[in-house]
């Protein structure tokens, strides 16, 4: 059968998108999917076109339902869209619902046995015979199943104007150096694009142009942004526990260095990497390899942080340095696994029992991944504490375009750390002593040689000297002079980043919020509602934040978790302004959209 | 007139005893775990350990007070309840020339951190670790732990129903190349061990019955002095000799057995119980469990293998300490980084 596009009904005079839609790809979990989505993400990406890939995969091995969007926007719009324009529907589970969730209009490519065009008349429809194809175009029948999503990247990238020779390069890119599988899967993808050239008519609903808005860009994902700022800050121990979506985060950085890491004469490594056997372990490792004088870190979601929360209480009070990559997921319990959620900024903020407040760092791009990657590990150690990096799924696993990431300059700050002859100087060492007034004491790690230096670290009260002590005013000493440490903390952390439009109506986001919120505070304004954006990046709040606060009327807080746990933070941090935190929020799994953000302020707004 | 002072003996780096104590001792008269400590300052000083290489760790427990009561030049970290183990783990691999001490208890390790300390024994993680072992939770005044014997009762007359768990058939299982129990009461013993622990590259698994004498030293414990002092059967009498000394020392052949580690140091064995020959592992498994079912302790070096690599090697990790590289070993060149940009373009 030679199918062709029905025009589907459009609204009168709709123009081209051009450069501007999303495109929804439903398959089965485990069918080789995620290869063919990369490829077409990477086309568009290739051919100039700013591109961001959402994978919502379900936390199962093969055989669930799983869906990929590739949105491409023309502005520079990277959030997920709600809406897409075109669905590739592989999956004849969820076909039937994804059809009746569709929107109208949309473009519809699916399996042909599947049947689905009498399902809704305000759809174009592209039956496509999947399985005849596959078979003449891939001499390997065991591949077929694997192969035959590279056809539809080929329909698509028909469809849509995309150039194959572009297809063709990008399926070199993802399949790195197999020559054979490259072979085969261009076969495939041209099957796709020649079947469709002869028996699809061209539509004008969206398109692909060549643009120049990736010249120089590179395509990468959040744990493996961090995983090289670890690399460039030059972390020496890293125990760790897998856990989605955290667990990439250290495998790349496993793959890293084995390249960068190892003496090229003796094969011997520089950075020790222990699988441990749970979270516990993995945070008794970081914080007892930070103490002895390393850089350490691991990497974690929400499950492993509950677990390691007493050992973090344990850093805290002893002040040992390590690096916490947090990479959140959606709770509470396992959740969903494979789902995000910004849902751990409490349990961050102050993880652990008794009073505790910790650095966090909250990037918002894969710049920021890298960079505060990097600068954790600074913080680390100038602060001898434990450091949260608190990323998502959505920055740590989903696809980012993003400029080329600037060589870290700024030489590594280890600290205040006192050495054989520094200590030989020194008449009345205190480990715990606030000699220079910032609430940052002196240590001394061991095995320092010269019989001075050594002392005892208890996670029990403590004085100035390390010693044991119940008195009041001992405890007092060290856990007040902690607040003051906390205090310091904040003109060292990274300062927010404003967009303002010149209002006195404030939004405020972290993290992988920015993209939605950036479209969002441009359809609002596009609406007649301008205002003034505050991204934070990291706790302790600054005074740049204070004084957002002090001016604005109201302050938007967009956040991904149910219960405004960033207002939380600030209503506590701010009681004099309890009531100008209105929390905006999006917590159901899946990326936060423009749309949702502007649909709740404008209701506060109607108020 | 005056009478001088006789001076101090000193060891081969010139130290005498009194540099490897701690501070005063916090806990009750009597208790095993100071008979502990004292052994271990004896055993570092006649070792001739350099002190600023020790770092001592320990979980929570009465036990795990006693690091800060011995080798007052070393590092101490007295961590959370039964999580010492990964402290040693993090350390050890952070600085591989430490010389790591971990002392923990009964509860400490066989019960909240036994996940803990099964996972490092099978790393072999290059440390001492001494369970100091009394059948109870002494610091929370006395329950249960899980070393205690089947039928034995607490103070209060409760009975344990459960069989106990025993560290040194479980240590043998994992594979730990040094596995001996000792008896707090046996300071000769004891101080053998813990010197011949001192030159072994390895995880050292000591399992020290250690009489709790506020709550676990009454006539229907299995963990009292006397029901110990009883049961005890030693395997044999050990001699340690430093790889420095080796020139000088003749052993005796006939029943005496050598084994030698890899540093030149050697423990002498001189069999008491017959017919038991430390270094098979399956026949030290056997004889535990024998003895164990007639209600013995034996003591001793139960089981050694001198020859597995520990992690730090495992991980072919660089010879020097990792804490102290710095940022031209560490930190890759713009070059590097360009490279990993393009390949991501
Ligand atoms: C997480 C946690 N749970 C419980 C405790 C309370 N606690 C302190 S010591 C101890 C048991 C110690 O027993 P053991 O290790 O045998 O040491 P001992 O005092 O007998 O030497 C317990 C349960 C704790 N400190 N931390
Ligand atoms: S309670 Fe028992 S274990 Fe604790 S110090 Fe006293 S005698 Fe020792
Ligand atoms: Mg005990």
């Amino acid at each position: 059968m030679t199918a062709t596009l029905a025009t589907p009904m459009r609204p009168s005079g709709a123009k081209t998108r051009i450069n501007d839609f999303s495109i929804q790809v439903a398959t089965v979990n485990g069918s080789g999917s995620q290869t063919a989505n990369t490829v077409l993400l990477r086309a568009i990406f290739q051919m100039g076109v700013l591109v961001s890939g959402k994978n919502l995969f379900p936390s199962n091995i093969a055989g669930l339902p799983t869906w990929f969007t590739i949105r491409a926007s023309a502005k520079g719009y990277v959030a997920r869209k709600a809406s897409n324009e075109m669905l590739i529907l592989m999956n004849p589970e969820t076909a039937k619902e994804d059809i009746a969730k569709s929107d109208a209009h949309a473009l519809v490519i699916y399996d042909e046995p599947l049947q689905l065009d009498k399902l809704r008349e305000d759809l174009a429809y592209i039956p496509v015979p999947f399985q005849k194809l596959v078979t003449a175009s891939c001499p390997e029948p065991k591949l077929h199943k694997l192969v035959k999503n590279m056809i539809y990247v080929g329909v698509a990238a028909r469809l849509l104007s995309i150039d194959m020779e572009e297809v063709k390069k990008a399926i070199t890119k993802q399949l790195k150096g197999k020559a054979k599988a490259i072979e085969i899967n261009q076969a495939a993808a041209v099957a796709g694009y020649d079947w469709a050239m002869e028996n699809i008519q061209d539509q004008d609903h969206i398109k692909v142009v060549r643009d120049d808005k990736t010249q120089g860009l590179i395509i990468v994902d959040g744990n493996e942004a961090c995983a090289l700022g670890a690399l460039f800050a030059g972390v020496t121990v890293v125990g760790w526990y897998p856990i989605t979506p955290a667990s990439s985060l250290v495998e790349t950085f496993i793959e890293y260095a084995e390249e960068y890491r190892k003496d090229p004469k003796t094969g011997k490594s520089n950075v020790a990497i222990v699988q441990m056997e749970d979270e516990l372990a993995s945070a008794g490792v970081v914080l007892s390899a930070g103490w002895a004088g390393a850089r350490s870190m691991t990497s974690t979601a929400g499950p492993g942080v509950s677990l390691m929360s007493e050992f973090i209480g344990l850093g805290y009070y002893v002040e040992a340095p390590g690096v916490f990559f947090n990479v959140a997921r959606t709770g509470p319990s396992t959740g969903l696994p494979t789902r995000t959620q910004q849902s751990d900024v409490e349990l961050c903020a102050k993880c652990s029992h008794g009073d505790t407040q910790h650095i966090n760092l909250y990037p918002g791009n894969m710049e920021e991944c890298f960079q505060f990657a990097y600068d954790a590990f600074d913080l680390a150690e100038r602060f001898q504490t434990p450091i949260f990096v608190v990323t998502d799924l959505d920055l740590g696993m989903q696809n980012w375009s993003s400029r080329p990431f600037a060589y870290p300059a700024t030489p590594y700050d280890r600290g205040k750390v006192l050495d054989q002859k520094q200590l030989a100087e020194i008449k009345d060492w205190g480990r715990y002593k606030d000699v220079d007034g910032d609430g940052i004491c002196y240590r001394s790690l061991p095995g320092t040689p010269g019989g001075k230096g050594s002392y005892f670290t208890r996670g029990s009260g403590h004085n100035e000297y390390a010693q044991y002590s119940e008195k009041p005013e001992d405890y007092l000493q060290v856990v007040d002079r902690l607040k003051r440490k906390y205090e310091t903390a904040k003109t060292h952390v990274p300062t927010p980043v404003f967009r303002n439009l010149g209002s006195p109506k404030g939004v405020l986001a972290f993290g992988s919020s920015d993209p939605a919120v950036i479209e969002a505070q441009d359809l609002l304004a596009e609406g007649g509602l301008k205002t003034d954006y505050l991204r934070l990046r990291a706790l302790p709040f600054t005074a740049e934040v204070d004084a957002f606060v002090q001016e604005k009327q109201v302050v938007y807080v967009v956040e991904q978790n149910r219960d405004g746990q960033m207002a939380n933070l600030f209503r506590e941090t701010y009681p004099e302004f309890a009531t100008k935190f209105k929390s905006i929020l999006h917590y159901n799994g899946h990326a936060i959209d423009a749309q949702g953000i502007v649909d709740q302020i404008t209701a506060f707004e109607q108020q | 007139m005056t009478t001088a002072t006789p001076a101090a003996p000193t060891n081969q780096l010139g130290f005498t005893k009194q540099d490897y104590v701690g501070s005063k001792s916090t806990l009750c008269a009597g208790c095993g775990h100071d008979a502990i400590t004292a052994q271990i300052i004896n055993a570092a000083f006649e070792s001739s350990i350099e002190g600023y290489r020790v770092t001592k760790y320990s979980g929570i427990g009465c036990s795990s007070k006693t690091p800060a009561y011995f080798i007052n030049q070393g590092w101490g970290f007295n961590s959370v309840h039964g999580r010492m183990p990964s402290i040693a783990t993090g350390a050890s691999l952070a600085n591989r020339n430490l010389i790591n001490i971990g002392v923990s208890g009964d509860g400490d390790s066989m019960s909240i951190g036994m996940g803990q300390f099964v996972h490092a024994v099978r790393r072999n993680v290059p440390m001492i670790y001494i369970i100091e072992d009394n059948g109870v939770y002494g610091l929370t005044k006395g329950q249960f732990s899980a070393t205690a014997d089947k039928g034995s009762h607490l103070k209060n007359g409760a009975v344990n129903d459960l069989p106990p768990i025993d560290p040194c058939t479980l240590a043998i299982e994992l594979g730990c190349g040094f596995v001996a129990r000792c008896f707090s009461g046996n300071p000769k013993q004891l101080n053998a061990i813990l010197k011949s622990a001192f030159a072994y590259q390895g995880m050292v698994v000591l399992d020290i019955i250690s009489p709790c004498v506020t709550f676990n030293n009454h006539d229907a414990s299995t963990r009292s002095y006397k029901h110990v002092k009883d049961h005890d059967f030693p395997l044999h009498d050990l001699g340690f000799i430093q790889y420095s000394e080796v020139e000088d020392v003749e052993i005796a052949a006939g029943t005496t057995e050598v084994v030698a580690f890899p540093d030149g140091s050697k423990v002498a064995i001189k069999a008491i119980h017959e017919g038991y020959d430390p270094t098979d592992r399956f026949g030290a498994m056997k004889a535990i469990h024998e003895s164990m079912a007639k209600g013995e302790f034996l003591t001793g070096l139960l089981y050694i293998n001198p020859t597995q690599p520990p992690l730090p090697d495992v991980l072919n990790l660089v010879d020097g300490p990792l804490s102290s590289l710095g940022e031209s070993d560490l930190k890759p060149s713009p070059e590097v980084l360009d490279k990993i940009m393009k390949d991501l373009m």
